[in-house]
């Protein structure tokens, strides 16, 4: 990919990233906050790339496979954590009745 | 193009869409939970999308499969762990943590690029060939180190590991700030000549410089810093996507970047905060030394349990005010039988949530959702404010920077301007607090003052359990 081209998707991703959140209401700040955090750990795969494109060097399969430990640990975590709370809030109308 | 390349592309928009829309539910009570799996969903997607590229390209030498699986196994593990065990009051601490290691991995994946580039004699890392690749290498370098210090920083403050030092709160640190960023910006250019030993300068200053910026930072400001911490790591995302020409990397980062933004915006504007006063503005407390002259208390009522019990018996509205030291008492199912008790006997109980209460916006609604509180209870600042006058008894549960009048009286006040619950207009106030300590601003609170305040002294848990034995001599709420 052509480095304009990435721009281009720089800015739309962003474009689409300020667009998606319109109003959130106050209870939610904090699992959206933790949900985002989680996709943030995106960079795992940054880190496989760099694993796989290794080719046998070791110190760069360290700091990868580190690397890809620090981001799985950021998106597990993250998804498990936003999930803990939001049962919090859906668990609530079956158990009015 | 070739299969693989066909089969990879459509898998990254199918994650693309399926990220957009996670986002997008998520922002909406109703669709959250749902939201979180798909996103989790999508990323899982996005793996396999990418390994089965490179199964079908360059083919997964057998050394890269085994660190791969250690990577993995190490930190799935862990933060599954993490995520499981922490209690739903550390919910801040924790989500500081897992943006500090997402910043952690971009600053990682960028040094290990930068360092050996030409190492292995491939030409698959002569990344640093081109000027957009050294930039987007110390961008990201940059980005992830700030995220990742400065994350934990505020992870240690919310833990009570770290206090903010005070030198911190002098002019000092904006001098030390800039040395710092000028200082990484010298490296930042350095590198992009092509010095790649400056990169050390780099994470070194930048790393720095998130701590700078970020210990200055207290109070009800933390959740803010968070966030916008948040969307850094979004950012260091799409500079690592920069870095190994990945599309997928950039729109997801550039999402989470936008959207953190927005978060951050909109939680500024719950505390009546613009984003720079936050950064800049050093923590409340420091101010607030200045304008010491009404430090003392002059008028402290305190009541036993048992006095508070025979108002609220008597009482046919409640609103409860929830904050930090209720969360930190773990006392949030006590509160709930205490209002189930109210309840039962005809009392109207609502609990009025500020939108800063605790150290996150909706820490008070996750907490009281654990307790089986209904959500319709939990009333919004502008909805519940109006309801005070009419109110026989507000219970003000560990907060306190968030029900202080001085933010709405006193112009001189570091608080003012602050959006605050009017609790002073109802006709009892109760405060349950451990002791006469301030609040996290470090500011006196003038409600406290007030002839129609009364303190309950104690730990907020043992003070409600004492509170539904009273009730229940007195015949509350056994019908």
């Amino acid at each position: 990919m052509s480095f304009i081209s990435l721009l281009w998707v720089l800015l739309l991703g962003s474009l689409l990233g300020l667009e998606l959140i319109g109003k959130v209401p106050p209870t939610l700040h904090t699992p959206l906050m933790s949900g985002a955090n989680a996709i943030s750990g995106i960079t795992m795969l940054a880190a496989l790339t760099l694993i796989v494109k290794a080719e046998g060097n070791v110190p760069l399969l360290i700091i990868g496979s580190v690397s890809l430990g620090f981001a799985l640990f950021n998106v597990v975590g993250g998804f498990f954590v936003t999930d803990r709370m939001l049962a919090m809030f859906s668990r609530k109308p079956s158990n009015k009745k | 193009m070739n299969l693989p390349v066909i089969i990879k592309f459509v898998i990254d928009l199918l994650a693309v869409l399926l990220l957009a829309l996670g986002i997008k539910g998520l922002s909406k009570v109703k669709s959250a939970r749902d939201a979180n799996r798909l996103a989790a969903f999508a990323m899982s997607l996005s793996v396999i999308g990418l390994l089965s590229y490179y199964l079908g390209t360059s083919g997964i030498a057998i050394e890269s499969w085994i660190w791969i699986i250690i990577g993995s196994i190490i930190g799935s593990l862990f933060g599954a762990i993490l995520a499981k065990k922490v209690p739903m009051t550390s919910m801040p601490e924790t989500v500081a943590l897992f943006n500090g290691c997402g910043g952690m991995s971009s600053l990682l994946v960028a040094l290990g690029v930068a360092i050996f580039p030409v190492s292995g004699g491939q030409e698959n890392f002569d990344f640093f060939k081109s000027l957009i690749n050294e930039v987007s290498i110390s961008v990201s370098i940059f980005v992830g180190a700030i995220t990742f210090t400065g994350s934990i920083v505020a992870m240690a403050k919310l833990q009570g590991w770290l206090s903010t030092p005070g030198w911190t709160q002098s002019k000092v640190r904006h001098f030390v700030n800039i040395v710092f960023a000028v200082a990484s910006l010298i490296a930042f250019f350095d590198l992009i000549n092509g010095n790649t030993s400056s990169i050390w300068l780099l994470v070194i200053v930048s790393s720095l410089l998130g701590i700078g910026v970020t210990l200055p930072i207290g109070g009800a400001d933390m959740p803010v810093v968070i966030s916008l911490l948040n969307s850094y790591s979004g950012i260091a995302a799409a500079a690592a996507g920069f870095v190994v020409d990945s599309q997928l990397l950039i729109v997801a980062g550039a999402m989470v970047g936008a959207a953190g933004l927005i978060l951050t915006q909109v939680m500024c504007k719950g505390m009546n905060r613009s984003l720079v006063s936050v950064l800049f503005g050093g923590s409340l407390s420091a101010q607030s030394t200045a304008s010491s002259g009404s430090a003392e208390y002059t008028n402290i009522t305190s009541c036993s349990v048992e006095e508070c019990a025979l108002t609220l018996e008597a009482a046919n509205k409640v609103i409860i005010v929830p904050g930090y030291g209720l969360a930190v008492a773990q006392a949030q199912h006590t509160l709930r039988e205490v209002t189930k008790k109210l309840e039962q006997n005809g009392i109207e109980v609502v609990y009025a949530i500020h939108p800063v209460a605790g150290r996150m916006p909706g820490h008070m609604n996750v907490l009281l959702a654990e307790a089986d509180v209904p959500y319709e209870q939990l009333k919004e600042m502008d909805v519940v404010n109006p309801d005070f006058p009419a109110t026989d008894v507000v219970l003000v549960l560990g907060a306190n920077d968030v029900v202080n009048p001085q933010a709405k009286n006193d112009s001189s006040s570091p608080l003012y301007g602050m959006p605050v619950l009017d609790v002073q207009e109802a006709r009892t106030v109760f405060v349950i607090k451990r002791g006469m300590s301030a609040g996290y601003s470090g500011i006196k609170n003038d409600l406290f003052d007030l002839s129609n305040t009364s303190m309950v002294f104690g730990d907020a848990k043992k003070v409600l359990n004492d509170l539904i034995g009273e009730l229940k001599d007195l015949g509350v709420g056994e019908k």
